[in-house]
Formats: C-alpha cells, sequence, structure tokens
C-alpha cells in the first residue's frame, strides 16, 4: 500500500477516534440544560467527561497536524478555504473549554449560568458544524488550478452539507445521552436513557437519508458496507437502550447501547472517508484537473515514512494510557457524589 | 494595510497571548511537582498545602494555554496557506508529533492528576504530575523545533516543480543549532516565569497576612525565587550562546539588535539610545564599548557586521528587495527583554535576602513595603521578557518567514480576503480580553484565597457514596 494511503487511513481514524470520543463530550455538553435541572445535577452533568474531554480534544489536534505533516495541500486549501466555519468552531471550543474549568471557580449562579451558555454553546456549534465542513469535503468544492478555494461562506451551506450539519447534531445528541446514562446513576440515568430513545428515533431517520445520499453521489462497494453497518449499529444501540438492564431494574443495557452509538460513528466517518478515497478533496470546478488527491496533496515519502514509524510506536501507547484513564474513572457518579461547592475564599481585608 | 499585514497582527496577537500562559504552565508544573513530592517523601503537610493551592492557580492558567493553543495549529492553515504548501513536508511533522507524544500526555495526565486524588496511589498519582511537566517540555521542544527551522532551515532541499521545501534529513531538523539552544533558552525562561509567579505570591502572604501558613510561604517563597535566580542564569548563559548562533545564521537579526548600521570591529553594545535608530548620528547613546563583539563572536575584538553590509550582501544573493528587519523594535525588544528578565531576578534576590535565616519581611516597615511592591512587579516582569523576547525573534527575522527560502509577503492565503482576516482579528482579540479580564480575575481570588486547609474529609459510611475528591 503507497504511504500516501497509508495517511489516509490514519487521519482517517484519528477522525473517527475524535468523532466518537468529543462526539459524547459534544452531546453531554448540549444536554447540560436539558438533563441537569439544578446546579447539582448540571454537575453531575459535567463531571461524566471531567477528567477525560480534554484529552478527547487532543484528537482534533492530532488530526489536524497530521493533516498538515501528511497532506501539506489539503491542509492549506481546506483551512484557508473553510475560514468563516473554522473560526467559529475555534471560538466555540475555547469558550466550551474555559467553560469546564472556570463554572465552578465561583459560588455565583450568574457566573455559572454564562457558563453553561459557553458549554452549551460550544457544544451545539462545532457538533453540527464538523458535519458541515466533512459533507463539504466528500461533496467538493470549488477549486481553481492552484488548488485554491474559489467559493464563500454560502458555497459551504449548501442542502447536502446542511444535512450532514443535522446529521452529527442529532448523533452526537444521542450519543451523548447514552453516555450520561452510562455515567450516571438514579433520576439522571432515567431522563438520559428515554431523552437517548426519543432523539435516537430522529437522528437515525436524518442519518441514513444523509448515508443514502452520500452514496447515491458517489457508491463504492466500501461506502455502501460501512454506511450499511453504520444504520444497523445505530438501530443496534437504540434497541439496547430499551431493553432493561440485567443487573439493575432502574436501567437500560446502556454498556450495549453506547457501543452501539460509538461503533455507528465509526462506521459513519468511515463511509465519508471511504466515499472521499482517492480524493482528499475533490473540485465541483474541472474534477479531473482541479481536485486534491492523495498523490497531489501529500507530502514525500520520506516524510511520510518517518510518520508512519512515529504514528506506528506512539498511537497504542496513546491508546493504551487513554483507555486506562477511562478505567479509573469507570465508576458511576450521582448527585450524592459531588462535593459541597469548596467554601469561598474568605475575603478579609486586601 | 493589506491581508498579510492583517494576518501579521493577528499572528502577533494571538502568539503572544498565548505565550503568557504557556511558560507559567511549564514552569508551575514542575514547581508543582516538586511540592508534591516533598510532600510524598516528607509526609508534612505544608507540601500539600502548596501543592493544591499553586496547582489551582495552575489549572486556571492551563485551561488558557490548551484553549488559545488550539488557534495556533489552525491558523497556520487558515491565515498562512502559501507557507503551510510551501514548508508542510517539514513544518508539519514536529507539529503532528507534538499533538501525539505531548498533547495527549499532557490532557491525559492532567485529567488524572486533577481527578485521580483519591482514585490513584499516592505515588501514581504524583506521577502524573511529572508526566505532565514533562510533557509540557517535549511539547515546547517540538514547536521549537518547527520555529528553529524557519530562523535557520536544514535538512531539505528545494523542489522547484512542486514549489515546496521537501524534507532530506529529520535528523538534522531536529538537531538545528538553533533549535539545541532556543529549547534550553525557552525552557529556562519558563522557569523564571513560574518561580517568579510562586515567589511572589507567597511573598505577599508573608506581607499582608502575616502568621498565616508562614512555614509554608516561607518554603514557597524560597523555592520560587531560587528558582527565578537559577532560571536568569540560564538564560544568561543560553542566551549567550544564542547570540552566537544567531551572529553565524542570521547576522542581520544580530546587526538588527544593536542598529548597527555599519560594520565595526571592536562593536560597542549600547544600553540605549536617545534617537531615531535609523542610522544616523543617535542624540545620545549609552555605550558598553567591545561588549557586542563578545556577544556575538565571543571575543572582544570581533567583526560584527552592519545592517548596511548586510543589505549589499543580500540584493547581491536574493535581488534587490528591503533586507532590513524594523530596526526600533528588534533594537528595543532586544534590551527590554534582558533588563526585564534580570530586573525579575533582582527581586528574587531580594526576596532570598528578605526570607533569610529565619527572617520574615514586615510590611510596617518601609523594606517590607518596597518589597510588596516588589511582589506586585515579579510575576509580570518575565512574561514581559518572554513577549519583548519572541517578538524579537519573529520580527528579526524579518523580511523571511523562512530565512533565506521564502518571504512573509508571499506566505499569506490568497484565498482569504481582508474582511475575513479582519473578522478573526475582532473576535480573537474581543474574546481575549474578555477571557484576560476573567483568568486574571480568579487567579487573584485563588491567589489571595491562600492555602487551603487540607484536613481530611469525614468518611461517608461507604466507599460507593462518597463524594469525589475533586469534582468540576
Amino acid at each position: 500500500m503507497p504511504l500516501h494511503t497509508v495517511w489516509f487511513l490514519l487521519i482517517a481514524v484519528l477522525f473517527t477516534g475524535y468523532f466518537v470520543l468529543e462526539g459524547f463530550d459534544f452531546g453531554v455538553g448540549m444536554l447540560l440544560p436539558v438533563l441537569g435541572r439544578d446546579d447539582r445535577e448540571r454537575r453531575v452533568v459535567i463531571n461524566t467527561i471531567g477528567p477525560v474531554w480534554d484529552g478527547n480534544e487532543v484528537w482534533i489536534l492530532t488530526a489536524g497536524g497530521a493533516m498538515f505533516a501528511a497532506f501539506p495541500e489539503w491542509y492549506a486549501t481546506l483551512f484557508s478555504g473553510f475560514y468563516l466555519p473554522l473560526l467559529l468552531i475555534l471560538l466555540a471550543l475555547i469558550l466550551r473549554g474555559v467553560a469546564f474549568e472556570y463554572r465552578g471557580k465561583r459560588d455565583d449562579a450568574v457566573w455559572k449560568r454564562r457558563f453553561d451558555w459557553c458549554i452549551v454553546f460550544g457544544s451545539v456549534v462545532p457538533a453540527f458544524l464538523w458535519g458541515v465542513a466533512f459533507a463539504n469535503i466528500v461533496r467538493g468544492v470549488p477549486l481553481d488550478a492552484d488548488h485554491q478555494y474559489t467559493g464563500n461562506l454560502f458555497t459551504l451551506l449548501n442542502p447536502y452539507a446542511l444535512l450532514g450539519g443535522l446529521t452529527t447534531l442529532l448523533l452526537f445528541l444521542t450519543h451523548g445521552a447514552i453516555f450520561i446514562a452510562l455515567k450516571t446513576v438514579g433520576d439522571i440515568r432515567q431522563r438520559a436513557n428515554t431523552l437517548a430513545s426519543r432523539v435516537g428515533v430522529a437522528a437515525a431517520l436524518v442519518a441514513v437519508v444523509f448515508l443514502v445520499w452520500t452514496v447515491a453521489r458517489h457508491s463504492t462497494p466500501l461506502s455502501v458496507t460501512f454506511a450499511v453497518l453504520a444504520a444497523l449499529c445505530l438501530v443496534g444501540g437504540l434497541i439496547a437502550n430499551r431493553m432493561p438492564s440485567r443487573t439493575d431494574p432502574q436501567g437500560r443495557r446502556e454498556g450495549w447501547a453506547f457501543t452501539g452509538t460509538a461503533a455507528a460513528i465509526a462506521f459513519a466517518v468511515a463511509a465519508l472517508f471511504a466515499t472521499l478515497y482517492p480524493d482528499v478533496l475533490p473540485s465541483t470546478v474541472d474534477p479531473a484537473t482541479n481536485s486534491l488527491t492523495v498523490a497531489n496533496a501529500s507530502s514525500t515519502p520520506y516524510t511520510l515514512k518517518i510518520m508512519t514509524w512515529v504514528a506506528l510506536v506512539f498511537t497504542p501507547i496513546v491508546l493504551l494510557y487513554q483507555g486506562w484513564t477511562y478505567w479509573v474513572f469507570r465508576k458511576r457518579i450521582g448527585t450524592h457524589h459531588i462535593p459541597e461547592p469548596a467554601p469561598a475564599p474568605a475575603h478579609t481585608e486586601a | 494595510m493589506d491581508a498579510t499585514d492583517l494576518a501579521r497582527w493577528q499572528f502577533g496577537i494571538v502568539t503572544v497571548y498565548h505565550f503568557l500562559f504557556v511558560p507559567i504552565t511549564i514552569g508551575m508544573a514542575f514547581l508543582v511537582a516538586g511540592f508534591q513530592t516533598a510532600w510524598v517523601r516528607t509526609g508534612d503537610e505544608k507540601w500539600l498545602k502548596l501543592t493544591k493551592f499553586y496547582g489551582k492557580l495552575f489549572l486556571i492558567n492551563f485551561a488558557m494555554g490548551v484553549v488559545t493553543g488550539i488557534v495556533q495549529e489552525f491558523q497556520f492553515g487558515m491565515n498562512w496557506s502559501e507557507y503551510s504548501r510551501f514548508v508542510g513536508d517539514i513544518f508539519g511533522a514536529p507539529l503532528a508529533m507534538e499533538a501525539l507524544l505531548a498533547f495527549f500526555l499532557e490532557s491525559t495526565f492532567l485529567g488524572l492528576w486533577i481527578f485521580g486524588w483519591d482514585r490513584l496511589p499516592k505515588k501514581i498519582h504524583l506521577a502524573c504530575i511529572w508526566i505532565v511537566a514533562w510533557g509540557t517540555v517535549l511539547s515546547a521542544a517540538f514547536i521549537l523545533v518547527a520555529n528553529s527551522w524557519m530562523q535557520n532551515p536544514v535538512g531539505f532541499k528545494i523542489n522547484t516543480e512542486r514549489g515546496r521545501a521537501e524534507l532530506t534529513d529529520f535528523w538534522a531538523v531536529l538537531t538545528n543549532k538553533v533549535a539545541l539552544i532556543t529549547i534550553p533558552h525557552t525552557i529556562a525562561g519558563a522557569f523564571l516565569t513560574g518561580g517568579g509567579l510562586v515567589a511572589a505570591v507567597a511573598v505577599w502572604h508573608l506581607l499582608r497576612r502575616p502568621g498565616r501558613d508562614t512555614a509554608a510561604y516561607r518554603s514557597a517563597a524560597k523555592v520560587g525565587a531560587w528558582t527565578t535566580l537559577v532560571a536568569m542564569v540560564a538564560l544568561a548563559l543560553t542566551g549567550d550562546v544564542q547570540g552566537k548562533v544567531m551572529t553565524e545564521v542570521q547576522p542581520m537579526k544580530m546587526a538588527a539588535a544593536e542598529a548597527l548600521y555599519t560594520t565595526e570591529q571592536p562593536a560597542p553594545f549600547s544600553l540605549f539610545t536617545v534617537g531615531t535608530l535609523d542610522g544616523s548620528r543617535p542624540v545620545y547613546a549609552l555605550e558598553l564599548p567591545d561588549l557586542l563583539s563578545f556577544l556575538a563572536t565571543g571575543t572582544f575584538d570581533g567583526q560584527v557586521q552592519g545592517i548596511n553590509d548586510l543589505q549589499a550582501e543580500y540584493e547581491a544573493r536574493y535581488g534587490p528587495g528591503d533586507y532590513k528587519p524594523n530596526i526600533p523594535v528588534t533594537y528595543w525588544t532586544f534590551r527590554l527583554m534582558i533588563g526585564f528578565g534580570a530586573l525579575a531576578s533582582l527581586i528574587a534576590l531580594w526576596v532570598l535576602w528578605a526570607t533569610r535565616k529565619g527572617r520574615a519581611p514586615d510590611v510596617h516597615t518601609r523594606g517590607g513595603r518596597l518589597l510588596l511592591g516588589g511582589a506586585l512587579a515579579l510575576p509580570l516582569l518575565p512574561l514581559l521578557a518572554n513577549s519583548t523576547g519572541w517578538i524579537f525573534t519573529e520580527m528579526g527575522r524579518q523580511p523571511w518567514i523562512v530565512f533565506g527560502q521564502m518571504k512573509t509577503a508571499m506566505a499569506a492565503s490568497p484565498s482569504v480576503g481582508s474582511g475575513d482576516v479582519i473578522t478573526s482579528m475582532v473576535v480573537f482579540t474581543l474574546l481575549y480580553g474578555a477571557l484576560a479580564v476573567v483568568e486574571v480575575g480568579l487567579l487573584l481570588k485563588y491567589a489571595k484565597a491562600g492555602v487551603p486547609d487540607v484536613s481530611p474529609p469525614p468518611q461517608a459510611e461507604s466507599d460507593q457514596d462518597r463524594p469525589l475528591a475533586f469534582a468540576y
């Protein structure tokens, strides 16, 4: 297999990891005001991802860095072409990251509410825009002979891309609800399960339409297989979400449900990348000459070889210790686990 | 102002801002790890208090470093697509490795450290913060390798057909002599910053809250001040080597640092100049004879090339054009960097003097009040030194984005208009301004609050129901 194809696969893997992991982070963030009815419940919701969200977010930095290193032309065209959506994503990720860390740092309802909205905004916007971006990557955008993007913001807001955005939004919402159910006890868990069932149906309908549209544009046996698997996993996950838990009458089969939505997201991303290959960014104008492909966008074999060795050695190590984190923090949490807010620092004279 | 100028301003704003937080993160990660190690080794509660106290300040700062760091990785593609196309084969690799090798380590083990107080065995929990600390250094090393390649491109060839630089020797890129000296210099700067902050907060408490947790604050003040002092020595030594490397690979930057227009042997170093720095006779300059020769060459009678000679040389080599960086900016930032750093270390020395042999500074004396002023300046001076140092390094490389290979004027994104850049600049500036207010407010609040009570909480009946040791 040529090295640029290896790197196409690796970047697909990195984005898959990102969407599976940060997907539930986004879902959790979006559901903060829905499932957290008071401050203590909102803290339960946030703390389901407390120790892991930052590590999950590194997947996008690694994917971006890998894109820069392995396909500089792809990185350059995409990031300059999708300028304003990426700006919005950055704004969202900044507000969200700061909000997690700072929300509890003052015992002040207004302060907390503001940061809650930062978390919601910071989760909804990227959950939608990443879908818009990836749908546009698969669909193609106008590029000139120098691989420069020649469209504008509205070029990106086409119906297929907007449907892609809605798909990721709903998928992540479902994924997040199931994750909360998997990580909590008591009332929140039940409400999260109920919500997952409802949103899940909408997510499944929209996702199926989007995947059918995707493979209808450019189908390969592989992309069709992935799309079908994505749909089956999502349906399987939603069925598990309705089945009572064997150990706890209050709960459902959350582990299987989560496996289902995680696999559905992974296969959906795989279907997109399978549809895309061997292009990395097709052009809607003179596609034969102007499209960016794994061949004309990639770095030299020497750079790719070094990068391949580094990835082969270090990716398993990363997976091991990230997996270990999830093991350390495997316990479910409920409102009774939330410590009292640290006593407000006594302000004597300054 | 065209799109390239706007993109440069934006890069300057977001990068200087990002680098306010990074050195604090690096320096404080090691100091907090050190405090926790002292606690695990000795069992003395004061070290646990200091770990938790400075750990909190560290985390407030860390969050800002993380979120502003995402912008850094995205903006090469967003604003500098032609640069990205030209250098991606070389520059992308250290960035990708930084994410894979360092960012994952930092973020994952920091999560374990923050939330793991009651979940992990004591020593494994301690190991987490050390892993974070070394992760920050690894991260700095990779990004400095990338930056050093822009200052002194090595290990590559130009592919004219593809119009890009291609990697031929990755080891040469990793062992770039600019990188090898810039990494220790930058890390030393981070320790100056972290040490200064730790010492300053401790001194403030010793002065304003006398009698409360004195033992803990005395230790913190001493550790912080010693860190600052040792860092300053390291900065001077590494900076000295850096000057000589710079003279070799970027002589124009060295000439610009002194605003030395004509080649001189020996060349003096001016502490400051009153005048325009445009090559005309200055109104007044306080000069130390032969010092620039020493800084640049290591001998007091070495020859230092002047701006005008280098300009002529570059025109012959690279074609017509202006190869001079902004001289007043390079001249002053170079001096201010040294001055701010030196002043910080002097205050650190003063802190050590004031706390020698069990003494505690007293705010009711004139010395104590002065020291309070010093303590307020101490965290800011290293930040200013870091910023001016980087402005010098980057502005001194101009007009090149990759020295000798690509000019900054050719590097911006052609598909991104001025309107887009202005939009993002306004967004970032407003957002960063607001976040600065929030962040500084929190730092002050938690710094003033002082070391926490570390007596263990009452045990719940069962392990299952025990509240988390820490939750957001």
